[in-house]
């Protein structure tokens, strides 16, 4: 069965219509992989039954020549996402019994698609962190290992079990949340492609909230042409958020074929630090000339607040965390530690169900926001923001689309000390293109001389996701990235 | 000043500014699809928005702009073009998401005006704000030894809250201002003012200060009070208050306190004590909110008629007195009944049978004019048939009590009590033959000079016409025939 | 990072409680030496001449979709309590409150 799970998106779909193999056969193959490699603790919740059920609903139509635009295609879902009747975690303890009687927008979208969900995969807690290793169903393991030596690494984070287990081909795709780099900097560190799309293209009604402001869905997945095909079906105007956008969504894989020739790629000089680590930059260079050589027009460009997104986004998103993550005070769902008043039922619910960097970035966002730091921190933030924001605006009217690193490194270990501001530097690359709302993605396009992935990325402006597309197809096709196989 | 303390060390005035939370009138609520009826079943009325739910997301209700813009418009307010909603984050349980999202800083509406009628002559009354927020839900603490029940029906239902400046300064002029404020929302359809329902929940802001001074001393919270009377009432008490702490020496605490209307008295609420720290900022799951020119015009444009133009109008168009005309007007229901009655008679005959009649009727039974036993088409009917002399003034009021009583309309009850007036000669002139016959002293008397016998003669004709006759006629008559 | 910075664990306790998370006195002084050392490195911000600019607020430049006032909600109170750890009655229960 292992040939079905080394299938991309697009060809097992064509397959499926072309009827070689069964929808059923297809989630079966999918679900031996998975419990084969429980050891990677992708999923945190396995929802085999569900699967068989919706994959043979998926035969049924593609017997009567009524498959939908991904009909029986197996999928991963970030337990971040509300499923109906299906527990939904958030890799909190606080959310623990959950179970939503709502399906989110993207996942409803999803199955209205004809997806099959094989599971909900494991996420730093809350989508706060950026190695999995913050889940309170304990860490991920990438599936990747170093050449050389004997070392677990993380698979990055937050949306890190829908990397190690599209990676490890447990899923054909998944889905992630991006809110400051947590779909591109796990894609990068486990060799998929990794999309973040511009805010407001994917609703995020019913994904279980971060910072309302930068949180995005996206999808991952081993190739350029799946994240299209999946990010198709994901995305769209959805009225129950006040934020998505009411804007045709394009056929972002139509215009795979279309090449560079012709855009200008823009090189932020910002983007290139002292210290940046050499393999980081030799491959930079290497996807610049790719690009060059494939005809785009390479000019050098200056995002000069880059150095300020990352505190920028420490203060943004945890004050926005503070508040949305208020409602977990265990009246209406989820862990209830009892108390002897009101107040003591709260703090203790709240101090055993949340882990320790959810508790860290709720009191960064509580006293950034409280009374006589509000303008010092907050409001500062928001005006630096701005300036982020403008720096991309000029950006865009000189190129079509800016390539950068996705992370600064490649995949670290799990065991590896890591302080809390060398962790949060780990989204120096991707934080901008959040606070500005700008699409991004990363693609596979290389490896550190211990033959673990490195990804590049690639921004555009708003609503361009096209032009991303363009230029993330162009790098895959010359990088000729290989990724792992099924395990 | 109408309004003075006298103190032991002088006279002290008292300030006070009122923040009313108007519950919106809207089907749905604020940023939920959810219903806003009273009276529910324990949490029926709420959606997994309402109840805070992980990954749910607020969507403005359209209307509910629409309306406190109406408002706005009502209260001469300037309209702010772009609002933003904001949210005030602190811990309740009668808040499920952590935070009540309001507007904060840039309000839909800002400064307007209020103007009070009071006995020494017409008083503008700032208004500071209105902006659009959401309700909390409601809280039971007697259904359990050792817990307190949550019902989130109210969670999320809309309000307006509407804020004056400190510009009040007796409980008669706040008790004016809440009765007035009530007027223009139910005229504009925006807010029910129903205060037992709790659709319309008052907090005074009171402090006090020495005649002639203008500093602001510290001011109390007086927290939601359900009447009008317990606002004055309340404010009372709490200047008194301010008055006796300072006149002992003492100091005056900024704090939230409740009025206990069984003991006319307010006290502290210590459980609200704890530092607030709202933490306000805007919200990011909204985007702010902007009004285009010709929205704003469209409704200024088909704004109704307030009570202070309705007033003025009533005055000119009807000759009625301020006082009559602004009975009249209090109450849109009551304007328009009036209007109906009076519509092709005489407008003070109309407003004197509706204040001096009608009204005496609803405030015995405690009815509002839309529950009265007296429609004004029949009331109307009661008016003509006196005006054309069908029935007496004391036929009328005879119709009209057994109206109220059974319901009936007027011609049934005119003819069921045989009220016609006889306005007949041959009938009267017959009875008055017949008095006459068997009283011929009085009637020498009379004709010797004793004419106020004509009183007697009067009546003596309605009794014999079981006071079917018609007083004039019946007075005309009795002249000429006594003349003979 | 600016060595000088510093939250004091009197600060620490009361963001603690305006948060609604217990901590004990054994934290305390954890909690303030690490929101100390990300404050310090947040306060390179003060750096950036942000004088005339407007403060982004949202992640977008859309204009706010509003909703008609229809209700398409509510009445399923078992949904609604079906997740809370007590209820009773039709309503969620909480530890009693004294006002
Ligand atoms: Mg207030
Ligand atoms: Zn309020």
């Amino acid at each position: 069965m292992s040939e079905l799970t080394s299938l991309t998106i697009a060809e097992a779909r064509s397959r499926l219509k072309r009827k070689e193999f069964s929808a059923l056969e297809l989630t079966e193959a999918h679900l031996s992989a998975m419990e084969r490699a429980r050891h990677l603790n992708a999923y945190i919740t396995e929802t085999a039954d569900l699967a068989r059920e919706r994959a043979k609903e998926s035969d049924k139509r593609l017997a009567a020549g009524e498959g939908r635009p991904m009909e029986g295609i197996p999928l991963g879902i970030k337990d971040l996402f509300c499923t109906e009747g299906v527990q939904t975690t958030a890799a909190s303890r606080i959310l623990e019994g959950f179970s939503p009687p709502y399906e989110s927008t993207v996942s409803q979208k999803l199955r209205d698609a004809g997806t099959v969900m094989l599971g909900k995969l494991n996420l730093d807690e809350f989508a706060m962190g950026s190695a999995n290793i913050t889940s309170a169903f304990g860490p991920v393991k990438n599936p990747w290992t170093p050449q050389g030596r004997k070392a677990e690494l993380v698979p990055g984070g937050s949306s890190g079990g829908s990397a190690a287990a599209t990676a490890a081909h447990l899923c054909m795709g998944a889905t992630g949340t991006d809110t400051g780099g947590s779909i591109r900097q796990p894609a990068s560190f486990c060799g998929l492609v990794g999309v973040k799309p511009t805010y407001g293209r994917c609703s995020r009604w019913g994904v279980v909230a971060f910072a309302s402001s930068l949180d995005q869905a996206g999808p991952i997945t081993r190739n350029v042409r799946d994240a299209a095909i999946m990010l198709k079906a994901m995305c769209g105007y959805d009225a129950k958020d006040s934020t998505s956008a009411n804007l045709a969504v394009p056929d972002f894989e139509a215009v795979l074929g279309q090449g560079v020739k012709g855009l200008r790629i823009g090189i932020p000089k910002e983007y290139r630090p002292d210290g940046l680590n050499a393999e980081v930059n030799a491959l930079w260079n290497q996807g610049i000339d790719w690009l060059e050589k494939a005809g785009a027009t390479i000019v050098d460009i200056s995002l000069p607040h880059t150095q300020y997104a990352l505190p920028t986004y420490y203060i943004v998103a945890p004050a926005e965390a503070s508040s949305n993550l208020a409602r977990y005070d265990g009246v209406r769902f989820g862990l209830r530690v009892p108390g002897k008043s009101l107040d003591d039922m709260y703090a203790k619910t709240r101090a055993t169900g949340f882990g320790a960097e959810v508790k860290r970035r709720i009191m960064i966002g509580t006293y950034v926001l409280s009374a006589g730091y509000y303008d010092a921190y907050y409001v500062k933030a928001q005006k630096v923001r701005a300036l982020i924001m403008r720096d991309f605006n000029e950006a865009f009217e000189k190129v079509d689309a800016i390539l950068t690193p996705t992370a600064p490194s490649a995949a670290f270990g799990i065991n590896d000390k890591i302080d809390t501001i060398t962790m949060y530097l780990n989204d120096v690359f991707t934080v901008p293109a959040s606070l500005a709302g700008i699409p991004g993605a990363s693609v596979p396009a290389g490896y550190t001389t211990e033959g673990l992935p490195l990804g590049l990325q690639v921004l555009t402006k708003r609503w361009d996701e096209e032009t991303l597309f363009r230029v993330c197809q162009s790098l895959e096709d010359a990088a000729g990235f290989k990724g792992l196989g099924p395990l | 000043m109408s309004y003075i303390i006298k103190g032991q060390t002088g006279d002290w005035e008292v300030v006070i500014g009122l923040e009313v939370h108007a519950q919106v009138t809207t089907k749905a609520k604020l940023f939920s699809g959810a219903p806003t009826d009273f009276g529910a079943g324990p949490n029926t009325q709420v959606s997994f928005i309402d109840a805070g739910m992980p990954g749910m997301l607020p969507v403005l209700n359209a209307f509910a702009v629409e309306q406190a813009v109406k408002t706005g418009l009502g209260l001469k307010a300037k309209i702010n073009r772009r609002s933003v909603f904001a949210r005030k984050n602190y811990f309740y349980a009668d808040l499920p998401q952590g935070y009540q999202i309001s507007q904060y800083d840039q309000p839909i509406v800002g400064e307007g005006t209020i103007i009070l009628d009071m006995p020494e002559g017409s008083r503008n009354i700032g208004i500071e704000r209105l902006h659009l927020e959401q309700d909390a839900g409601k809280l039971v603490h007697d259904m359990h030894a050792t817990k307190s029940f949550v019902d989130l029906n109210r969670a999320g239902v809309a309000l307006m809250e509407i804020v004056s400046k400190p510009d009040l300064r007796s409980p008669e002029e706040a008790g004016a201002y809440l009765r007035k404020l009530r007027a223009i929302l139910r005229y504009l359809g925006t807010c029910d003012g129903n205060m037992e329902e709790g659709s319309m929940r008052c907090d005074a802001n009171v402090s006090v200060r020495p005649v002639g001074s203008t500093e602001l001393r510290t001011r109390c919270e007086i927290k939601n009070v359900n009447s009008v009377r317990f606002v004055m009432m309340a404010i009372d008490h709490e200047a008194k208050r301010h008055v006796e702490v300072y006149e002992s020496g003492g100091a005056i605490q900024q704090e939230t306190r409740l009025y206990d209307s069984a003991r006319n008295e307010t006290r502290s609420m210590r459980s609200k004590e704890m530092a607030h720290d709202y933490r306000y900022f805007p919200d990011p799951d909204l985007l702010p909110v902007e009004l285009d020119e010709a929205f704003v015009a469209d409704l200024e444009k088909n704004l109704p008629e307030l009570p202070d133009d309705k007033k003025a109008r009533f005055q000119k168009a009807y000759g009625l007195t301020a006082y009559d005309a602004d009975v009249l007007v209090s109450e849109k229901e009551n304007a328009l009944y009036f209007e109906d009655v009076a519509k092709g008679r005489d407008p003070k005959q109309a407003a004197n049978w509706v204040i001096s009649n009608l009204f005496g009727v609803l405030n015995k039974q405690g009815v509002g004019i839309l529950e009265s036993p007296v429609s004004a088409k029949n009331l109307g009917r009661l008016i003509d048939l006196i005006a054309d002399s069908t029935i007496s003034g004391r036929q009328a009021k005879e119709a009209f009590e057994a109206m109220v009583e059974s319901g009936k309309d007027t011609d049934t009850i005119i003819a069921e009590k045989g009220l016609k007036q006889i306005t007949d000669t041959g009938p009267i002139e017959a009875a008055i033959d017949q008095i006459m016959a068997a009283n011929a002293d009085k009637v020498e008397q009379y004709r010797s000079g004793k004419e106020q016998l004509m009183g007697w003669f009067v009546g003596q004709v309605m009794k014999a016409t079981q006071g079917k006759a018609n007083p004039a006629l019946c007075g005309d008559l009795l002249k000429k025939k006594l003349a003979q | 990072m600016s060595p000088t910075f510093s939250i004091d664990t009197a600060t620490v306790r009361r963001i603690a409680t305006l948060a609604r998370i217990e901590v004990t006195d054994a934290e305390l002084s954890t909690w303030a030496e690490q929101l100390s050392g990300i404050m310090g490195w947040i306060e390179q911000l003060k750096e950036v001449n942000t004088d005339g600019v407007a403060p982004m607020s949202g992640g977008t430049d859309l204009k706010l979709t509003l909703r008609p006032d229809v209700v398409t909600d509510g009445d399923m109170v078992d949904q609604v309590l079906a997740n809370a750890t007590e209820a009773q009655d039709g309503f969620f229960t909480v530890p009693k409150m004294v006002e």
